[in-house]
């Protein structure tokens, strides 16, 4: 079966209702769809395991901050590859940034443990059931997650340097 | 009373005693050694805290993060020519190929369409790119096996590749090559010289090395079934590139997904059985020989036309016009400034870089800079099957793995 877009997205909707599957996008050939963190782990499950679709490489994931959309701050990303068929997918899920916890993927792919310390160290994603969710990158004495876009990449104290100047 | 003959779970630990003839309850006397994170054998500043019985290692700890620059932070607020030089410090010893992926993804972002001769310039490049970091690989795990005369030997090559770097770039290691848009400069006479004598000399020098080694007896026992991984592991663990394909699994971005006419080129993608540190020096070896082949090709082929796409808002113009040319002058200020603005979007653009998929998640909102701009690190991610690969192995094949895994520190730590 030759994987399009279209009957990904058939299959993965019958799978789990519309309820669950939302915002499908096309913004550079792979296909965006959005879910929930209900749902995620199933979905990853079932995108693996299903014979016709084989989509069982995860390239990589990683989070993301949207301080203004409300109530929706936080999303992780993950990018799935079907080696057999070539078929890439992006799934995204959004989450309040006062709760931003997600289910592991570490039982399903071996990577997946450095990626989410990854996603933890900088963004402060809490994965349930991650055999050892500590830093990874970050000093383990620091105290915030540092890609939040509320930490500012210099001293904004500073006056000497104007921003519209310097590219800021 | 009849006993039950109990059918007993043993641990690792347990297993390992029962096999050297310990009591089960007797404690080994674990050594804890510290590998690294400055080490000569690590090739790179990363620790692994070893529990070593002997020289067997019972458990491994890896700690990352020593030379972790925040590139994906900093990325977040430069425009977007001033990323480039980041990248060239993520995998050092193939850097134009980092560049160009990134010019590629923000290509992509753009909508610019790169003319052929940039195209092909570019893939010669980044094969060149490849061959330097196969080289490193391959010589340096002589040295670590104890042969140390081939390292200095193709070493020398390295430097003629560098040389090319020098002529096309003005920079040898951190080259930020190129420009969004294509090249920054055209292939000069010199250049063109300099690529046609390593053309003529390389496979010499390569054989030799390859004689060298390939059906050296001793290096042969070193390594054959040492830090092996099977095909089902390694695509769990998301290796990608050469170690991948040493176990088996035949997937390379080139192919698959072709990008800067790769599609034109006629070469064949070699592929090992074990997956174990011999299989990736053939591997490694065995892709020099194909990206040599890429490099003819394009050589004898490179199209005319020119180096850089018009896309005058994205590609800074040449020196001399900037001071001749008015609209030259408001682009240069205006790109170097950071003014000009991005299109909305969200890209992911992946290259074969010297160690696998070497991935560019942008997101665009519009503005001077990325919103987020995330990099699949090779490195990174297949770094963390380390651990498992030498359980149970000797300490010094657990440096022979690390050195054919080609872990390259600035990669794995952005």
């Amino acid at each position: 079966m030759e994987l399009t877009n279209e009957n990904v997205l058939g299959k993965i909707i019958s799978e789990f209702g519309e309820e669950n599957i939302w915002d499908a996008l096309n913004p550079d050939g792979i296909m965006t769809i959005t879910t929930n963190r209900e749902t995620i782990h199933e979905l990853i499950k079932y995108l693996r395991d299903d014979k016709e679709l084989q989509i069982s490489f995860l390239t990589t994931m990683c989070g993301i901050h949207f301080p203004d959309h409300k109530d929706k701050e936080m999303c992780m990303m993950y990018q799935l590859h079907s080696l057999r068929h070539n078929y890439r997918i992006r799934i995204k899920v959004f989450m309040p940034a006062s709760d931003p916890v997600m289910p592991t993927m570490t039982d399903l792919y071996a990577t997946a443990n450095w990626m989410e310390r990854e996603a933890f160290d900088f963004y402060g994603f809490i994965f349930t059931g991650h055999p050892n969710l500590t830093r990874i990158l970050n000093i383990e004495e620091m105290e915030y997650h540092p890609m939040l876009k509320q930490y500012p990449l210099e001293d904004q104290t500073r006056e000497d340097k104007i921003n519209t100047f310097f590219g800021r | 009373m009849a006993t039950e003959n109990k059918k007993v779970e043993l641990t690792d630990l347990e297993q390992f005693r029962l096999d050297h003839g310990l009591a089960l309850t007797e404690e080994p006397q674990l050594t804890t050694l510290n590998l690294g994170p400055t080490h000569p054998a690590t090739h790179g500043i990363f620790q692994n805290i070893l529990q070593m019985d002997g020289e067997k290692i019972m458990d491994a700890v890896p700690t990352i993060g020593y030379i972790h620059r925040a590139f994906e932070k900093i990325a977040e607020r430069r425009p977007f020519y001033q990323i480039t030089p980041l990248t060239d410090r993520m995998n050092y010893c193939s850097s134009p190929i980092n560049n160009m992926g990134y010019h590629m993804t923000v290509e992509k972002l753009l909508g610019i369409e790169i003319p052929k001769r940039a195209q092909y310039i570019r893939v010669i490049m980044m094969e060149l790119a490849r061959i330097s970091d196969h080289l490193i690989c391959n010589s340096i795990l002589g040295v670590d096996s104890g042969a140390f005369t081939g390292f200095l030997y193709v070493m020398q090559e390295r430097e003629h590749i560098y040389d090319i770097y020098e002529e096309v770039c003005g920079a040898r290691l951190t080259t930020n090559m190129g420009r969004i848009g294509g090249m920054e400069r055209d292939l000069s006479p010199k250049a063109l010289h300099l690529i046609d004598e390593f053309l003529k000399r390389f496979p010499k020098v390569w054989a030799e090395f390859e004689k060298m080694l390939t059906r050296n007896r001793i290096f042969i026992d070193r390594t054959t079934d040492v830090g092996a991984i099977s095909a089902e592991r390694a695509l769990s663990y998301g290796f990608t590139g050469p170690n991948l394909r040493a176990a088996g699994v035949d997937y390379d971005v080139r192919v698959m997904n072709p990008y800067s006419s790769y599609e034109d080129f006629e070469f064949e993608i070699p592929v090992g059985s074990k997956g174990d540190t011999y299989d990736r020096f053939l591997v490694r070896n065995e892709e020099v020989w194909q990206s040599l082949k890429i490099i003819e090709q394009a050589y004898k082929n490179l199209p005319e036309g020119s180096y850089h796409a018009d896309a005058p808002h994205y590609y800074l113009p040449p020196k001399q016009e900037v001071y001749r040319n008015m609209e030259a002058l408001i682009y240069h200020f205006k790109i170097v400034m950071g003014e000009i603005d991005a299109p909305v979007g969200e890209v992911y653009h992946s290259v074969e870089g010297g160690n696998g998929e070497l991935g560019f998640y942008l997101i665009s909102d519009g503005g001077r800079t990325p919103y987020r701009l995330h990099f699949r690190r090779p490195c990174f991610i297949y770094y963390q099957a380390y651990t498992e690969m030498i359980k149970g192995g000797q300490l010094a094949d657990a440096i022979l793995t690390l050195s054919s895994l080609n872990v390259i520190a600035g990669e794995l730590d952005a």
